[in-house]
């Protein structure tokens, strides 16, 4: 759970610092994309990089559900008879929300590649270069806001993640336990607005 | 106080269970909720009703037999164990819903009482030194450093109530596991066991039913003796060195 979330999450940031290839012009974005898959040529086959990264990431996620699944099973188990009144003390939303959260954002991830990766799902079809798939969603106020909303519970996710990472990895202790819970909110809230600037900026006309 | 009480009742392991209502009065605010229980039981048994199980020993906070969940929260409203809440927590005219503790890893015995002999196996997998006995050593021989020493007494105050099992929305021991893992590890005492015992119990934890950690934080909201989440970091740190250092438990 820890190892793959934090591979994806190098994954995230890599993704997010991209995306702002988007403010210098639909030139230099598509151009970017271009070079993701050119990487290395002609010493390597086209899309090495790319190609690489995507086997990783799906790695990543089947692990990722796999333990998710796993520790969801296992919670069924362990309570077989459920409580008649039972309250919460100080669980937070995010830690409450990661399993259905995670759900979310898998349907988000399988719905933006079909989106910006395949254009199958986009107003500007297959035949349209990254920049211009890019405008033409996040010109569309529905798209925008499922965009928006699955960056927030991302946001969480990576909120409680990063805390339980850490734990996972048996690297808290009570004195680093106030500093690491800033640290993950800041890192979540930070790394979210990274990419809400993006729809935020096309939604403004900013980019167009 | 005049208390409505809303009790599991479950005659035996099989059988279906069902909250029962019930009417407590002239509580006192200074009676402990055990001895408000008491009243409740003789109630039943002079009208000839089977008294309600519930499970008690030292009635002082330390033996950790008196879990039950009390209106949702694990031993009740106050962070302390059940015998030690009392009846000022709570209101004339309240109502109060009483459960025993629910977990796969703690089958049901009686109406409240569960059987909490899997902490037990746990244990006994590994929760102890192995030292020759006799005379106490002189305690000056081993120095300890204080850091240590106050963390191990801090994990050491573990009752073995079972709070963090009920509290936790995966039903997992880890605040459990973690607690009797780290006080040992962190002593020279405990060091020469160290590797195997952290595998040894996680094992026969994995073994009971109890869920998986995913750092939620109730258990250690509801710990009537305060166990922090540190301990669980603590236990993965142990756990990651030991499968590093690819121990092999000791038969
Ligand atoms: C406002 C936020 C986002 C924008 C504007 C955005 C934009 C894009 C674009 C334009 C592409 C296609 C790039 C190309 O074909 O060269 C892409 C690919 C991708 N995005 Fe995003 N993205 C955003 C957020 C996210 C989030 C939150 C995730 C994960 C949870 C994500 C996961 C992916 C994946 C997995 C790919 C496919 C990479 C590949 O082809 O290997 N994106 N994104
Ligand atoms: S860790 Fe706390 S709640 Fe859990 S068994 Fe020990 S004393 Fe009870
Ligand atoms: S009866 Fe012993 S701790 Fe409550």
């Amino acid at each position: 759970m820890a190892i793959s979330g934090i591979l994806m999450v190098l994954f995230l940031v890599a993704h997010a610092i991209g995306n702002l290839h988007v403010f210098q012009g639909a030139e230099s974005f598509n151009e970017y994309s271009e070079w993701l898959r050119e990487f290395g040529e002609p010493a390597l086959p086209h899309r090495t990089l790319l190609t690489l990264i995507e086997i990783g990431l799906l790695v990543s996620v089947v692990a990722h559900m796999w333990s998710a699944f796993s520790l969801w099973r296992q919670a069924k188990r362990a309570r077989p008879v459920a409580y008649v009144t039972k309250k919460r003390v100080q669980q937070s939303y995010a830690s409450r929300t990661l399993r259905w959260g995670g759900v979310i954002i898998l349907l988000f991830i399988i719905w933006h590649l079909l989106d910006m990766t395949f254009g199958a799902v986009n107003p500007d079809g297959t035949d349209s270069t990254p920049y211009d798939r890019l405008v033409a969603s996040f010109e569309n106020p529905f798209i925008t806001a499922f965009y928006v909303l699955a960056l927030v519970l991302l946001g969480m996710h990576l909120r409680h993640g990063i805390f339980s990472a850490a734990q996972t990895l048996g690297q808290t202790n009570k004195r680093r336990e106030r500093l690491l819970n800033i640290t993950a909110t800041t890192f979540a809230t930070g790394l979210i607005a990274l990419y809400l600037v993006t729809p935020v900026a096309v939604a403004l006309d900013f980019v167009n | 106080m005049n208390l409505t009480l809303r009790v599991w009742r479950q005659p035996h392991p099989t059988a279906k269970g069902k909250m029962v209502t019930y009417k407590v009065s002239d509580v006192s605010p200074d009676m402990s909720f055990l001895e408000m229980l008491d009243v409740l039981n003789e109630q039943l048994i002079l009208s000839g009703d089977d008294p309600v199980a519930f499970d008690h020993d030292c009635r002082e906070g330390i033996c950790g037999s008196c879990g039950l969940m009390i209106n949702g929260y694990a031993h009740g409203p106050e962070q302390t164990t059940t015998c030690q809440l009392h009846m000022r927590s709570f209101k004339d005219g309240d109502e109060i819903d009483i459960e025993p503790w629910r977990s796969g890893g703690f089958p049901l015995i009686k109406d409240l009482v569960v059987d909490r002999s899997a902490f037990d196996r746990i244990i006994a997998s590994g929760g102890f030194i192995s030292a020759p006995t006799g005379t106490a050593p002189e305690a000056h021989a081993t120095p300890v450093p204080k850091k240590d020493s106050d963390a191990a007494f801090d994990a050491a105050t573990c009752i073995g109530c079972g709070a963090c099992v009920a509290a936790c929305p995966n039903g997992s021991a880890m605040l459990f596991t973690a607690a009797k893992v780290s006080h040992l590890g962190l002593l020279p005492q405990g060091q020469p066991e160290r590797d195997a015992r952290v595998i040894k119990m996680v094992a026969q934890q994995d073994a009971e039913d109890f869920g998986g950690c995913s750092n939620i934080g109730e258990c250690s909201a509801v710990c009537p003796k305060g166990i922090s989440m540190e301990t669980i970091s603590r236990l993965n740190h142990d756990l990651l060195g030991a499968l590093r250092a690819n121990a092999v438990p000791a038969s």
